[in-house]
């Protein structure tokens, strides 16, 4: 199994959206090399003929009447946010300075 | 006057329906005691006596003007761990991210608490998004085993079973995705059930994997964890994978148990747990708890189940998958923290330092550890082979199960490990899940209910007990015959150091 080196560590850390430190990278990624050599494992018993398992229950999707339920009102889903304007989260703005 | 805060459930919900003893005042002695020796266990992140308090009045106003008990544990209080949602009252799940969240709305386990009449003491610590077997990775810091303060009292729900195991609530609730009810019960010689996957909602539980994670009952009896196993459980709409099925008969079943028969069961021991890396002093204690259970009547053969070995890797491929994707959420935009917004960063750049800063080391380990394993390359050899490993784990239990009606193991290879001991070795860490994790994969449900103390430690060991899916009733028959005949533990909890009674 493949060794994760610290650019693959730090490229996962971009796709997750983590701004890890130089220091963690080191750290992570001998930690993640050695928990994937062990987790590996599942590949010694996974054969062609076993078919793959997502959830424990089978799942089916689920109807109800399509009927008016109470939501959370404006003020309570705004409660939580760090930042609200005008009745509306407030966001930092999507684009670099570059754009 | 008895102490209140060493009575179980069962007999303060006695006492409280005859008006022996006021709810008001049950709860009162649990809050003091909460006071008295929270400092020491930190067992709480958040402790709402007023609103417990007043639950409680609701219930000693309604059984004075002569109603019937709302619930058979209705004014008896409980501990509920910090990742099911609780109107109105913080909850945190042991991260930064939500250290200031208050909720808009309540989990349907916390519903029909408030429904039953429960009041609900505080909200417990536990590793950071239930990521953890110790309870060391909450952002405030770990709780102590009440059985030996330097020592872990397990994890995620760590908060949960010790608030147990040092009387300062009678009841609590759990969640368990690879063992984080179970383990936690073993290590502090309390009972922990994960019931079968969908049994009890998910609606409000901060999901961390979903196709794992169940919330489930804690207590120090076995018959009081079925008394709130069916105050939780049920069908609920809110959660797409509740099942659609009465709740089993875990009351009766206890109450079956507690007669000490088992003339007539059939009990598997899973071969494959023991030997190397096996603690010897558990291992005695599980040989001595299959004795017990032979001598009640049940009949004792061994089972092998070959892949129950794969269950860990499987596990730690799976769980840091569904992790990665549900963690998502947490991007600082419409509640939780965000950091660096001074107009100079991007929305991409503040969610990245503020997921930087809001997160420990394990929750990013494992959302890395996801992406990777779901990455196109990698998909295949890790998600996909451990979604095979769970089938065959599934086959494993349906074999064994068309010869027993229960299988038993130890809960945890180990008694409860030091503080500090193993937060730098994950792998090490990740050993403490190895016998809880196959029920997580196949959905069914599992027990822990302690077997004694190790003889080389005197810490406390636990029995896992599993059943097929939907047959949950038959732990609580087998645990509570067990529980009999081997005598209280709790009782041989040492009084707290450095705590005035």
């Amino acid at each position: 199994m493949p060794n994760i080196s610290r650019d693959e560590v730090a490229h996962l850390a971009k796709l997750a959206r983590l701004a890890v430190t130089d220091d963690e990278l080191n750290v992570f990624a001998g930690q993640l090399d050695q928990i994937l050599d062990a987790v590996a494992k599942v590949s010694e018993v996974a054969a062609d003929d076993v078919p793959p398992t997502s959830h424990a229950v089978p799942l089916t999707n689920v109807f109800r009447e399509d009927v008016i339920r109470p939501g959370l009102t404006q003020q309570q889903a705004l409660a939580g946010a760090p930042a609200a304007e005008d009745g509306r989260f407030r966001v930092p703005r999507i684009l670099g300075e570059e754009q | 006057m008895t102490d209140l805060t060493r009575l179980s459930a069962a007999e303060l919900a006695e006492k409280i329906h005859a008006r022996e003893v006021s709810s008001a005042e049950v709860t009162q002695a649990h809050l003091d005691r909460i006071g008295q020796v929270d400092d020491f266990v930190h067992a709480f992140l958040h402790v709402d006596a007023e609103g417990a308090l007043a639950a409680a009045r609701a219930v000693d106003s309604a059984l004075a003007d002569g109603q019937a008990p709302v619930s058979p544990i209705a004014g008896v209080p409980l501990a509920l761990k910090d990742v099911l949602t609780t109107e109105g009252v913080p909850t945190t799940c042991g991260s930064k991210t939500l250290e200031h969240w208050i909720p808009p709305y309540d989990a349907t386990v916390t519903r029909k608490l408030r429904e039953a009449g429960v009041p609900i003491l505080g909200k417990t610590n536990m590793d950071e998004f239930a990521m953890g077997s110790s309870t060391e990775n909450s952002a405030f810091g770990p709780t102590h085993n009440p059985w030996d303060h330097a020592r872990i009292p397990g994890g995620s729900g760590g908060g949960s079973a010790a608030s147990l195991a040092a009387f300062e609530a009678p009841l609590a609730i759990g969640t368990d995705t690879g063992g984080s009810i179970r383990q936690p019960g073993a290590v502090t010689g309390t009972v922990g059930v994960k019931p079968t996957y969908g049994g009890v909602s998910r609606y409000g539980l901060v999901a961390f994997s979903s196709s794992l994670d169940q919330a489930g009952p804690c207590a120090r009896t076995v018959l009081d964890a079925a008394l709130l196993h069916e105050v939780i459980g049920g069908w609920d709409p809110l959660d797409s994978t509740s099942i659609d099925a009465p709740v089993p008969p875990v009351v009766a079943a206890a109450r079956e148990g507690l007669r000490g028969d088992l003339t007539g069961v059939k009990v598997g021991v899973v071969k494959e747990f023991s030997g190397e890396g096996y603690q010897g002093g558990v291992q005695r204690s599980f040989e001595g708890a299959v004795e017990q259970l032979k001598a009640l009547g049940a009949e004792v053969v061994e089972v092998s189940c070959p892949n129950f070995v794969y269950a860990l890797p499987a596990y730690y491929l799976i769980a840091p998958s569904e992790c990665s994707s549900n963690l998502a959420r947490f991007d600082a935009m419409r509640y939780g923290l965000r950091v660096a917004d001074d107009g100079s960063h991007s929305a991409e750049e503040v969610m990245s330092l503020t997921r930087e800063a809001g997160f420990g080391p394990e929750v990013k380990r494992r959302i890395m550890l996801g992406t990777y394993a779901l990455s196109s390359g990698y998909y295949d050899a890790y998600y996909g082979s451990a979604q095979k490993v769970r089938t065959l784990i599934s086959r494993d239990f349906e074999a064994a199960f068309e010869k027993v009606d229960v299988l038993v193991s130890p809960t945890t290879p180990t008694t409860a490990f030091k503080i500090g001991e193993r937060v730098d070795d994950p792998m090490a860490m990740y050993l403490a899940d190895l016998c809880t994790i196959p029920s997580n994969l196949a959905g069914n449900a599992a027990m822990s209910v302690p077997s004694g103390l190790s003889d080389e430690d005197g810490l406390p060991v636990g029995l896992q007990i599993m059943a097929p899916a939907l047959a949950d009733d038959r732990l609580y028959r087998v645990g509570a015959a067990y529980e009999v005949a081997r005598g209280s533990i709790t009782d041989r909890v040492p009084e707290l150091k450095g705590v005035s009674a």
